[in-house]
């Protein structure tokens, strides 16, 4: 694939999830901050995103497993994802936090669980298009080109 | 624009996630301001040369020279940012501290929180906070930070003189402080 069509598929892409709301505009705000002093500030930011979501994933998968829910800690770690995935743009992540707060403080468990496995889905989700667009931009790099 | 010879403004980032001190850190440098950036309130105070008064202590063997202790309070903040949820220290408990510290309380305040409680803002705002900025924050919120650092900077230049001129010249809040350090030496 040729520079202008790799170029056009990246412009393409980015659109679609916008789209399909997994990325809203904060994610354009997280561009602006990159710049040549700081070329791979959004991969930086967006590789802290995924290491501290899967750590608080990880956490409440456990959480809701024990005997005794721990619902304060519960929310703790919920409220931690939600403002780091409104930090990134991401909107479908986001969302699903929103309602896991929701369940939290009914202290329903199964609304819990149930909104744990949403949240997962769409962090799976939003990982893999981002990791898809970071290796567009890698390849547009490396034809030459520039985003 | 300012003159050639001004320093740039030195901003204290408080902030107990990783990943918000990253962003918080990057709005400020691309906004060209000086950064330092802690994780909890109490790294923010040690940072800012306030001590609690056992610590106080501890630090100030009769060995150890004032000029150190003056060292650190030179070290010039000129806004302090601070997330509002944090364990232990929360950003409003740190505002508290700061506008009751002597020496620290004309530092300008800002808080930020990813939670828009009417209450909670209104109270910082009451307690002494410049100004609230709602998570994610922006580039048109770092913005805002300017005329709360220029104010800050015009009455320093109102009471102190030129700080840059050099640890020579201390102003009367430097002055208050070393007291307060020499009469903890010598009751040692």
């Amino acid at each position: 694939m040729d520079l202008v069509q790799l170029q056009r598929q990246f412009v393409d892409y980015t659109t679609s999830l916008f789209n399909e709301g997994f990325l809203d505009d904060q994610f354009n705000q997280l561009q602006q901050l990159q710049d040549e002093s700081n070329p791979d500030f959004v991969v930086e930011v967006v590789s802290l995103f995924f290491e501290d979501s899967e750590r608080h994933l990880n956490e409440l998968t456990q959480s809701l497993e024990q005997q005794n829910i721990d619902f304060k800690r519960i929310d703790a770690h919920v409220h931690q994802l939600k403002g780091s995935s409104s930090s990134i743009g991401a909107q479908r992540v986001q969302k699903e936090c929103i309602n896991f707060r929701g369940y939290c403080e009914e202290k329903n468990i199964e609304g819990c669980r149930k909104c744990l496995q949403q949240v997962k889905h769409e962090y799976v989700l939003v990982k893999n298009k981002l990791e898809t667009l970071f290796k567009l931009e890698q390849q547009i790099i490396a034809a030459g080109g520039s985003i | 624009m300012g003159t050639v010879a001004e320093t740039p403004f030195h901003v204290l980032a408080v902030d107990d996630s990783q990943f918000d001190r990253k962003l918080i850190e990057r709005l400020l440098k691309i906004s060209s301001y000086q950064v330092t950036v802690v994780d909890s309130g109490s790294k923010a105070l040690e940072f800012l040369g306030l001590y609690e008064e056992d610590e106080q202590r501890n630090l100030n063997p009769a060995s150890v020279s004032p000029d150190e202790h003056i060292h650190r309070q030179d070290v010039e903040v000129n806004l302090i940012i601070t997330d509002y949820c944090m364990p232990g220290m929360t950003g409003y408990d740190l505002l508290r501290k700061i506008k009751e510290s002597e020496s620290l309380k004309d530092i300008p305040v800002v808080i930020m929180s990813s939670e828009n409680v009417p209450s909670r803002i209104n109270r910082c705002l009451e307690d002494g906070a410049e100004d609230f900025f709602l998570k994610p924050v922006q580039l048109s919120d770092v913005k805002k930070l300017k005329p709360h650092l220029l104010k800050g900077r015009s009455k320093e230049t109102e009471f102190n003189g030129n700080k840059r001129k050099g640890i020579e010249n201390f102003d009367s809040s430097h002055d208050r402080t070393r007291y307060r350090y020499n009469a903890i030496d010598t009751d040692l």
